[in-house]
């Protein structure tokens, strides 16, 4: 099978979909590979290394894409593009499936079977292909290059002989894989970096990079499934605007990485914040393609509104095109080693594969987006709620009882009752009353005995069971059998031992415990 | 005279109930001993009071011994011997107990009839059967916790049909005696139902292992209050059953928060054998190996660390190491660490034994934290010591569902920086379960007797404070 790569076509791509070493991992897998001439231009790979790695050089894309078998493309192919990929190949590429349903039509139209990367679900397996997270891996970083560019002082802190410098101040709202990298990377350049997300177990990852965690003071998980943030409520919302507004008066670079699946990005970084922000600060909008997060957000443009600077660059991976090319190229050499099991040159999409299904979006000429919902989530769950699970499902089926069985138990409970009450003498009811009662109340006092003092409960609850030394003495004095006598005798001994030493006891381990 | 007796009765059952209500927090604990005390003076001196003046030197005699034998054995018992003391004592309240119920039963004053007869025959037998066991089981189990006798579970074949037998056997005699008059028969009859009894509490406490005893002994602790219920019925006394009830509930609570703190069911507790109801315990294959540290390691760590928590287990109590630990808390606390303790509800050999061992060295009680209260702060937290825990500390129960202690709670010390378990060898724990904490990246092991490590790292914490501080002040 031929796997052809052509040059990309869209304005401002530099990427390419394979790289001369991925070219030579392919061919491993048993294809055969053709790169479009100058296709690794812009991500500095040129035609000799790719025929070196074994790649054969097409003049035109016509030529390239002719009886191809896969094609790998970083961005969706245009018409002409469609047009001269052969029926029954597969075409491997970012595709936006929510976004563009026409180019879906036309796929299966045109029964080309088609791979969205961006939709390979975020579990582990498949964490090797997740093309997403190495694009904003790359994002995070250069939105922090862009930044720098843009600011026009130093991010680290100095004191020199010229003056003191002090340290910039980066906000990053949402700590995503590109949040996460923008973080490491604004940190390693000395500044100060603070950090916003909604979802309360990304604490730990924010702070292991080194940033400051910022939280709103409310109840709520923004977790959603797939490691995605979902919405918030209004009040939250309210309650994070006043966050960055106080924050927008301190901090020089806002870096907003905030992205809701399938949704316009939220407004976060409002045209006030903007405006309230020092002069020469900088805001990189990394969400600029779903609208921006930032009200001033020109997609593709630089802009400078109220002095400061605001960047919407949609494309940054492309402009670190020969790391976002290696990295993407790698991605897609471990899908299709998943494709291609035998590695005959072969691939055969298997829809039991979950990363396989979950990226397929057109099949054999039907579409078959959207794939079932993602169950794990990538990202580890509090460990606490772990922890607990367990005892929870212990203590789950005593809490089941039907009310019916409560009934029936209080009717057994007071069926048996009447009947002792009716057979048993008038003095036994007397005590078996006070019994009852006394169970209750000892109940309810020693659930409240705390756990440290359950050894001095016990010696203590021993003496006073010595109390049994009042049936003794009653014996002991007033019965005519000798017999019952010596027994009562040697019961007040026994019983007064544990009433003694009991007591004592109790009193020696108490006298211990101090503050 | 009767209705005074009857207030003072009602006034002991009072104290009694704050005496146990005081317990409920470390401040007012040793006032509730008080007001146990008292109620219990009272009571003693009503019934007294009560009886023929005959009787007073014979009385006399009784409790004089009694008291100095108690005291005796209080003032000399070893806080690691806790366990082994009430286990003594219950078996006290059992023969008591017995004695009691064989006085009234053979009593000539009574001559009941009809359904007070019944009534009454049934009070003594049950009471006689409770306090048997009760008497029989707790001398077990004391010898276990003792270790006179061995501490692993005796394995009768068909035992849960033998236990069985003896309690048709029981209530087919008891079917018998209670509608009987006092004859030779009935006498007879009594004797082999005692004998049964104490015959099934051996045999019940036999069967069940070492590291269950806590259970046992909260469970005793119950039977002990039930008997003395049971003798108040016979004698018609309201303070014994109030009492009774009392302690019973409390015994039954203690022994239902033990079992949650080993996830295990009651009756699988009592029926004997730990994995008897689980299958064989299997031996996990173990990955990796443990890695051993030394003492000028794990005193380098500890002057690292920040923030310690020190977890004992019954390890801590046989090597006596509570003052070493506290010695070393002492230490720590003075070079400005944050040290905290975790206690596992089922750590040591009684409920609570742990506190009172840190108690008696001086340990604040106020770092010394429930299982609860400090679980969540492992993962914040730079260093654990493990004195002597084991399957306390075992994240089989948390992570592989197929461990035979699967869902046991358990301190998930393996989440914090680092870990460092004392231990004398590598042997498993009671529930003989191998331990994956062992074998964890961040664990190290140091084998030996707890107190000697402990002295020994105590030793180079100081040495190493004392070598550093010149180079520091040079710096």
């Amino acid at each position: 099978m031929i796997i052809a790569i052509p040059k990309e076509t869209a304005v401002g791509e530099n990427r390419v979909a394979a790289t001369p070493d991925s070219v030579r991992r392919l061919r491993d897998l048993g294809f055969s590979v053709r790169v479009q001439k100058g296709a690794g231009e812009g991500a500095s790979f040129t035609d000799d290394a790719y025929i070196n790695s074994g790649a054969e050089i097409c003049k035109d894309a016509a030529q390239c894409l002719k009886d191809a078998g896969v094609v790998l493309k970083v961005q969706s192919p245009t018409d002409e593009e469609l047009d001269l990929i052969p029926q029954g190949a597969t075409l491997i590429a970012f595709l936006k499936p929510a976004q563009n349903e026409t180019l879906l039509k036309k796929l299966a139209e045109k029964k080309i079977n088609a791979l969205a990367v961006e939709s390979i679900p975020r579990i582990s397996r498949a964490q090797k292909m997740d093309a997403l997270s190495s694009m904003a891996n790359i994002a995070g970083y250069r939105a922090v290059i862009e930044a720098a560019h843009n600011f026009g002082r130093f991010f680290t802190g100095q004191i020199t002989a010229a003056g003191k410098i002090p340290p910039a101040k980066v906000l990053v709202i949402g700590a995503g894989v590109a949040g996460l990298s923008a973080i490491g990377t604004a940190k390693s350049m000395g500044a100060i970096v603070r950090a916003f997300d909604t979802r309360a177990e990304v604490r730990e990852q924010v702070e292991s990079m080194g940033a400051e965690f910022l939280t709103v003071e409310m109840e709520e998980e923004g977790s959603g499934s797939g490691g995605y943030a979902k919405e918030m409520s209004k009040e939250f919302i309210e309650a994070e605007m006043a966050l960055f507004r106080e924050q927008a008066k301190e901090v020089d670079i806002v870096i907003t990485t905030a992205l809701i699946p399938g949704k316009p990005a939220p407004k976060l970084w409002l045209a006030d914040m903007v405006d309230s922000m020092k002069e020469g600060s900088v805001v990189v909008d990394l969400a600029a393609e779903m609208g921006g997060n930032c009200d001033y957000t020109v997609a593709d443009e630089k802009v400078i509104e109220s002095g400061v600077t605001v960047i919407g660059y949609t494309n940054l991976p492309s402009r670190a095109a020969t790391q976002s090319s290696s990295l993407y190229a790698t991605n897609l050499t471990h899908l299709l080693t998943d494709l291609t099991p035998e590695k005959d040159g072969n691939i055969a999409i298997d829809f039991d594969d979950e990363a396989v299904r979950g990226a397929t979006v057109v099949r054999n000429g039907e579409i078959t987006w959207p794939p079932p919902a993602p169950k794990i989530s990538a990202q580890p769950k509090p460990p606490a709620s772990k922890a607990e699970q367990p005892q929870v499902k212990e203590e789950a089926p005593p809490k089941k009882k039907s009310a019916l069985s409560i009934v029936a138990f209080w009717l057994i409970a007071g069926g048996l009752t009447l009947w002792l009450g009716r057979v048993a003498p008038p003095d036994f009811v007397a005590h078996f009353t006070v019994f009852v009662l006394a169970i209750f109340v000892g109940w309810q006092v020693i659930w409240n005995v705390t756990h440290a003092l359950h050894t001095p409960l016990m010696s203590v609850t021993n003496a006073i069971s010595g109390i049994v030394i009042v049936g003794a003495l009653l014996q002991v004095g007033s019965t005519g059998s000798a017999l019952v006598t010596v027994l009562a005798f040697v019961a007040v001994l026994v019983a007064s031992i544990n009433i003694f030493g009991g007591f004592f006891v109790t009193y020696r381990m108490l006298k211990m415990f101090r503050r | 005279m009767n209705g005074m007796i009857a207030m003072a009765y009602l006034f002991s059952a009072v104290m009694f109930i704050l005496s146990l209500g005081g317990l409920s927090s470390h401040e007012t604990a040793r006032r509730g001993n008080v007001y146990g005390m008292v109620g219990m003076a009272v009571a003693i001196t009503a019934t007294i009071a009560g009886i023929a003046a005959g009787a007073y030197w014979m009385v006399g005699i009784a409790m004089v011994t009694g008291a100095v034998i108690g005291l005796a054995l209080a003032r000399r018992v070893a806080m690691t011997q806790m366990p082994q003391m009430v286990a003594l004592l219950h078996s006290f309240v059992g023969l008591a107990a017995v004695l009691i119920g064989w006085g009234g039963f053979l009593d000539p004053r009574l001559s009941l009839t009809g359904a007070e007869h019944i009534v009454h025959n049934t009070e003594i037998y049950l009471g006689i059967f409770i306090g048997a066991i009760t008497l029989t089981g707790s001398l077990v189990a004391f010898g276990k916790l003792q270790g006179l006798i061995s501490g692993k579970p005796l394995m009768l074949p068909a035992r849960h049909w033998l236990n069985l037998a003896a309690v048709i056997g029981c209530i087919v005699l008891g079917a018998l005696f209670i509608p009987a008059d006092l004859s030779a028969g009935t006498v007879i009859n009594l004797l082999v139902m005692t004998s049964i009894a104490l015959l099934l509490g051996i045999h019940l406490i036999a069967a069940i292992g070492g590291a269950d005893m806590p259970v046992v002994i909260s469970m005793l602790n119950s039977y002990s209050g039930w008997a003395a219920a049971a003798t108040g019925f016979m004698l018609s006394n309201d303070l014994l059953i109030v009492v009774g009830a009392l302690v019973g509930s409390s015994g039954a609570i203690l022994s239902y928060i033990m079992c949650r703190g080993m996830n295990r069911s009651f009756i699988s507790v009592i029926l004997g054998g730990f994995g008897s109801d689980g299958g064989e315990v299997a031996e996990g294959e173990m990955e990796g190996e443990a890695l051993a540290t030394n003492f000028d390691e794990l005193a380098a760590d500890l002057e690292q660390a920040k923030s310690i928590i020190i977890v004992p287990g019954f390890g801590m109590a046989v090597a006596h190491a509570q003052q070493a630990v506290s010695d070393l808390t002492d230490r720590l606390r003075k070079m400005g660490k944050t040290v905290r303790f975790g206690i596992h509800p089922v750590a040591g050999r009684l409920p609570g034994h742990m506190n009172v061992l840190l108690a008696e060295a001086n340990v604040p009680y106020d770092i010394v934290l429930e299982m609860e209260e400090i679980n969540g702060d492992f993962p914040e937290t730079d260093m654990v010591l493990v004195i002597g825990a084991n399957d306390t500390v075992n994240p089989d129960a948390v992570e592989k569902p197929g461990s035979p202690i699967a869902g046991m709670p358990v301190l998930e010390v393996w989440k914090a920086d680092k870990v460092v378990i004392l231990k004398r060898s590598m042997a498993s724990g009671y529930a003989g379960v191998a331990n994956p904490l062992f074998y964890k990246e961040n664990a190290r092991m140091l084998f030996g007797d707890a107190k000697e490590s402990l002295q020994s790292v105590l030793a180079k914490l100081g040495d190493s404070a004392k070598t550093r501080s010149p180079r520091e002040a040079v710096a």
